[in-house]
């Protein structure tokens, strides 16, 4: 997890001078630490699988560009939710990202009116500013790494959606994100506060006919390394409930990242959604595969 | 066998021979970093001993290594590995004497990168594993090395 894992890779010129050979190099690619790019959250962002945490995603420090694309499948007892993405990290400091979520209703569509394997879908693009702090060397100073960003959601079942009291088909999501790797304790904590109007992640679209005003939510993640390329933990993001028909609930995960090399990792993790849409008891497994330069 | 014994003989004295450096200040501040409290982190890097081959292997693989090696050459290593012990026994809580310079003052013609540091890093996870010093432990000794990261790397 912090891991981005990953990512480093070869290293381009040398040395002129002995006595300064690093003079001579300037852009690299990769360089580094395992996970300290975290994995990819389900929007996209570099993050837990839940949290989007305040790294950068890819594998580059400031004197880089680094990049990551993840697939993501969550499979709920009624409901299949995939995510595709890529995030791009320029010099450690800023992190754009699109990804795109399908949510499959199955059978469950049916029963809902909508037709057996009815879909919805979203783009989510977005863009990340690390502020100040450093998640992974300022070891010895309390404050964490922050990060600012937005995420523009753009659902694609605006019919529907307006059928179920939502008032709006695309949204923007702002949050500010503190992430600390607490090398001394080998933990890695996130905090992270958003302010949304979205439904259901933003698939069910934005606002709704109990509310349609921005609420503060809150989304984090506890982890702990249990070697170097492996962190297990959990994670917890509330949501708010703004649609009539179906109330939504917290959300809540127990996962592993791993990191098979620089360039490669794997989430696998326990999910708790809740009701989804009158559905209850939302709980499956997450598995997300994820490669970074 | 002569020869061997003869080479056994002379060859400490012949590495052991550190270059001149500017003077300085010696304290044991100049380590950058307090040192722990209790035996538990000497006793986890197998004391004094485990403390060396740590940092001979970490010597020896930044030497080998094709992404950093470079900044290695034709630096006194003798006097490296001796203040690398030094300062790795210091902060360990194994009660030695820092006498190296301080950090900003030793890297700062040496125009490192972050990626110079984590490979550095990455190093001294390969040499405290084949040590076999707990996950645990090494991340405390990171906890303290880490924040070097602003002392050591200039660009
Ligand atoms: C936590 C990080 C680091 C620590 C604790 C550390 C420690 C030390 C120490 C104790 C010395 C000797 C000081 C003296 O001679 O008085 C030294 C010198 C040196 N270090 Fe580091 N160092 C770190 C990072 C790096 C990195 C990232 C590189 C390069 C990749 C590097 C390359 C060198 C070189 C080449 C010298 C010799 C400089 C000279 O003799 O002029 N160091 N370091």
């Amino acid at each position: 997890m912090p891991s981005s894992l990953l990512l480093r890779c070869a290293l381009a010129l040398l040395s002129l001078a002995a006595s300064s050979p690093a003079l001579a190099r300037d852009m690299r690619a990769g360089g580094k630490m395992l996970l300290t790019g975290g994995v990819s959250s389900v929007e996209g962002a570099a993050g837990g699988g839940l949290a989007t945490w305040s790294l950068i995603a890819g594998n580059e420090t400031k004197d880089g560009i680094g990049a990551k694309a993840h697939v993501t499948y969550l499979a709920l007892p009624d409901f299949d939710l995939t995510t595709g993405g890529v995030a791009i990290g320029i010099k450690d400091r800023v992190e754009l990202s699109y990804a795109r979520q399908r949510f499959d209703t199955r059978a469950a569509g049916a029963a809902l009116g909508l037709g057996r394997g009815f879909t919805f879908a979203q783009d989510i693009y977005g863009l990340k500013l690390r502020v100040i702090g450093d998640a992974v060397y300022d070891q010895d100073k309390l404050l964490p790494q922050i990060s600012i960003g937005v995420q523009h959601k753009r659902a694609n079942r605006g019919a529907v959606i307006r059928a179920i009291g939502g008032r709006h088909t695309a949204g923007t999501d702002f949050y500010v994100a503190a992430t600390k790797v607490l090398l001394s304790r080998s933990l890695v904590l996130d905090a992270t506060l958003r302010v949304t109007k979205a439904n259901q992640l933003g698939l069910l679209g934005f606002g709704g006919d109990r509310r349609d005003a921005y609420r503060p939510q809150f989304e984090g993640s506890a982890g702990v390394l249990l070697a170097r390329n492996l962190l297990v933990g959990a994670e917890f993001r509330t949501r708010p409930s703004n649609l009539g028909f179906a109330r939504e609930q917290h959300g809540a995960d127990l996962f592993a990242a791993w990191s098979l090399s620089k360039n490669v990792a794997v989430t696998a993790a326990y999910a708790d959604l809740g009701d989804i849409a009158t559905v209850q008891d939302q709980r499956g497994l997450f598995l997300s595969l994820q490669g970074s330069l | 066998m002569i020869s061997l014994f003869l080479a056994a003989l002379l060859a400490p004295q012949a590495t052991l021979q550190e270059d001149p450096v500017e003077p300085y200040v010696q304290r044991d501040a100049n380590a950058g970093a307090k040192p722990f409290a209790g035996h538990a982190m000497l006793d986890a890097f197998h004391g004094r001993a485990g403390i060396d081959r740590v940092v001979d292997d970490l010597v020896a693989r930044n030497v080998a290594d094709p992404r950093i090696s470079d900044i290695f050459k034709a630096q006194d290593l003798v006097r490296l590995r001796r203040t690398l012990k030094e300062q790795f026994c210091y902060i360990l809580g194994g009660g030695c004497a820092y006498t190296g310079r301080d950090m900003a003052s030793s890297h700062k013609d040496l125009g490192l990168q972050v990626a110079d540091f984590n490979a550095l890093v990455d190093n001294l996870q390969k040499a405290m594993n084949a040590e076999k010093v707990s996950y645990w432990a090494q991340n405390r000794l990171l906890a303290k090395l880490a924040p070097m990261k602003r002392t050591t790397v200039v660009r």
